[in-house]
């Protein structure tokens, strides 16, 4: 009964116009950012994040989630007219849905995703719904040690999922971890790692590392000598799908959100390893697995499906448990905090309006979503003809204007830049930006955790393993790692990562 | 002798220079953190975390740089890196945080644009300068009308 009373909550907020409204703007800069290649919702929702102190929680919230799944059907549309992953969620829809398009079945292939991704947006809702509260009740049975090794498992799957060797993954994370302890001190008013800074007594933003990185750093990236886009010139027609079109996607679309549903949860999970696992599956379980590659309408429904139902659950554990899972929900934790609104299990009972709220306009947005980017999509298209040389000084003027409105000072602007020379080189040494993120995020809790943990058990640091809950999500932690070193299951995964 | 030498060779450089690069900066915060009381597990200085993290840096680090080494390493060379881009990249960026005080929001961005456009193998004089013309009016009507930031619009001497 609570989950209908809830979800009216939900709905009396989504549905005010204000929020409305912005859920609206979010899903139309999703979809922006989403089809424009080189400009991710990192970088977007980053450059936001302090526009929405303006706001009201709940259509500051709205309006940054609208961008991140929004930019999951953005992407798609790149990803089969372009041959270019927009997004690096809808890298494996280039695959057959670039073959379609060139098939002259642009349309069905758009469609398709469409229609995949609001499925999988409408279940992925409702599983919100229903998990938030056993897991947020679960949470409440959480102490500092059981908290301290969630996030070790968090921060170890996050690095197991990242591209190149683990083992890299890893330093990453503990580099980040480093880089987050720059500052004061909570416990001992010590000043570490600042170095007489004052700018630095505080620590260092998230902001403009993130920027640094993912908008700078990756500008430099792009402007290198790369291949022509190849644009699929032929006019958009015939949407919709055959009989048979259909009959093949359904299965595809409820194996796809079945799947992006589960691994949204995981800790490390999201869109990107939703969409990579379910084209696996479905070329694993078709019965002509020879069309894949050649234009086989599972290959774009699957992924399409499970990478929209993993955005919108990876909600889950941040809402529950207070725990950013990928690098976009870390940005969320930044966003909540701007309005003093502490990430966690309490969210649900102190702001139920902000939680529901949330969670259904997910819902409508993808309904927004759908008929933005359906019979929108040449215009959409369109935009993909603008050079690169007038759009990346624009995405640097608002990455700029973004990192200096977080305090009114240069500080962080200079800051940014420094990053994005250490970005840079993160490219060239192919070391993942991902893992440093969110170590960086995460870095503060886990040591608070850590020295709370110990103070409990009395210095006693094998209780971390004797206690049933936390042993347990460190034995998780263990079996990834001992599943990546098996030789047949790290061939497996880089060729998944690299396709 | 010469069986020894050719099994140490560095096979994959990207690898070992970036266990080079973890070991360094292991080694680096290990040194600050002497400053730093390290207290009892039980009850932790501030130096104790940073510490511990330092040292699992450093044995990652090593690890990497050993992993580059082995005879089945893969052979990778570093990559070269667009030193022009990366300049004009992030010297506009610099320019824009050096003059935004002085110079106000208008030109300082003028000057942004302008010098990241250089980094563009298709830079155009002509094209720069449209594409300016049409940011700086949709940044200072956004962000200065529409959303109230506050930003030193015009140079201070005219205030």
């Amino acid at each position: 009964m609570d989950f209908f009373h809830n979800l009216a909550i939900g709905f009396s907020t989504a549905f005010q116009l204000t929020n409305l409204f912005y859920a609206f703007i979010g899903c139309l800069l999703g979809t922006l950012i989403g089809v424009l290649p080189g400009l991710g919702p990192l970088a977007t929702i980053a450059m936001l994040l302090l526009i929405t102190y303006a706001l009201t929680p709940e259509a500051a919230l709205i309006m940054l989630a609208g961008i991140y799944y929004g930019a999951q059907y953005g992407g798609s549309t790149t990803a089969i007219v372009v041959n270019l992953p927009g997004e690096s969620s809808s890298v494996v829809t280039t695959i057959d849905g670039y073959q379609m398009a060139k098939q002259g079945r642009a349309g069905v292939a758009l469609s398709t995703a469409a229609i995949g991704s609001f499925f999988a947006g409408t279940v992925a809702t409702l599983a919100v719904a229903a998990l938030a509260q056993p897991l947020a009740a679960t949470a409440l049975l959480f102490g500092p040690k059981e908290f301290f090794s969630l996030m070790i498992l968090g921060l170890v799957v996050a690095s197991v999922l990242s591209t190149g060797p683990f083992i890299e993954g890893i330093g990453m994370v503990v580099l980040g971890m480093l880089l987050s302890l720059v500052g004061t001190d909570i416990n001992s008013g010590t000043q570490r790692f600042a170095f007489g800074i004052p700018q630095l007594f505080d620590g260092i933003d998230f902001v403009p590392l993130a920027m640094g990185i993912f908008g700078f750093a990756e500008i430099v990236r792009n402007l290198e000598p790369h291949d022509e886009l190849s644009l699929v010139t032929q006019k958009i027609k015939n949407l919709f799908p055959t009989r048979e079109d259909f009959r093949r996607m359904m299965p595809a679309i409820f194996r796809g959100t079945a799947l992006g549903t589960i691994l949204g949860v995981l800790p490390g999970g999201g869109a990107v390893l939703s969409s990579f696992a379910a084209y696996t599956l479905e070329k694993k379980l078709s019965k002509h697995p020879e069309e894949f590659g050649k234009g086989a309408i599972e290959g774009v429904a699957g992924p399409e499906s499970a990478n929209n139902a993993g955005a919108q659950t990876s909600f889950i554990p941040l809402l529950t448990l207070g725990i950013p899972s990928n690098v976009v929900m870390a940005l969320m934790v930044g966003a909540m905090t701007i309005h003093n609104i502490q990430p966690g299990p309490q969210v649900m009972t102190k702001n139920p309006s902000l939680f529901w709220g949330l969670i259904v306009s997910m819902w409508v947005g993808n309904l927004m979503l759908v008929i933005l980017n359906l019979p929108l999509v040449g215009l959409w298209v369109k935009l993909l003809s603008i050079p690169y040389r007038y759009l990346f000084p624009a995405i640097m003027v608002f990455c700029s204007i973004g990192v200096f409105s977080i305090n009114s000072g240069t500080f962080e602007v200079y800051e940014a830049a420094l990053f994005c020379i250490f970005g840079y080189m993160l490219m060239k040494l192919d070391l993942p930006a991902a893992p440093l993120l969110l170590g960086l995020v995460l870095g503060p809790a886990i040591e608070e955790n850590f020295r709370r943990a110990m103070v409990l058990s009395r210095g006693d640091s094998t209780v971390f393993l004797t206690s049933p809950l936390s042993g347990g999500l460190l034995a998780a932690a263990a079996i990834a790692v001992v599943l990546i070193t098996l030789p047949a299951i790290r061939s497996k995964r880089e060729e998944a990562l690299k396709e | 002798m010469k069986n020894v030498m050719s099994r140490l060779t560095i096979r994959d450089r990207r690898a070992f220079v970036s266990g080079a690069f973890f070991l360094a900066v292991a080694v680096f915060f290990y040194a600050v953190t002497q400053g730093y009381a390290p207290g009892t597990t039980a009850r932790m200085g501030p130096g104790y975390f940073p510490r511990l993290l330092s040292i699992v840096l450093a044995a990652i680090g090593l690890f990497v740089m050993a992993g580059a080494m082995r005879p089945a390493a893969e052979l990778q060379r570093l990559r070269a890196w667009d030193l022009k881009g990366l300049l004009w990249v992030t010297g506009s960026v610099m320019l824009f945080a050096f003059l935004l005080y002085p110079l106000g929001f208008v030109i300082s961005l003028f000057v942004l644009i302008m010098v990241s456009s250089k980094a563009s193998p298709e830079f155009t004089w002509k094209g720069a300068l449209a594409n300016a013309a049409v940011l700086i009016a949709l940044c200072v009507g956004v962000f200065v009308y529409g959303l109230g930031l506050r930003f030193p619009v015009w140079p201070t001497l005219l205030n």
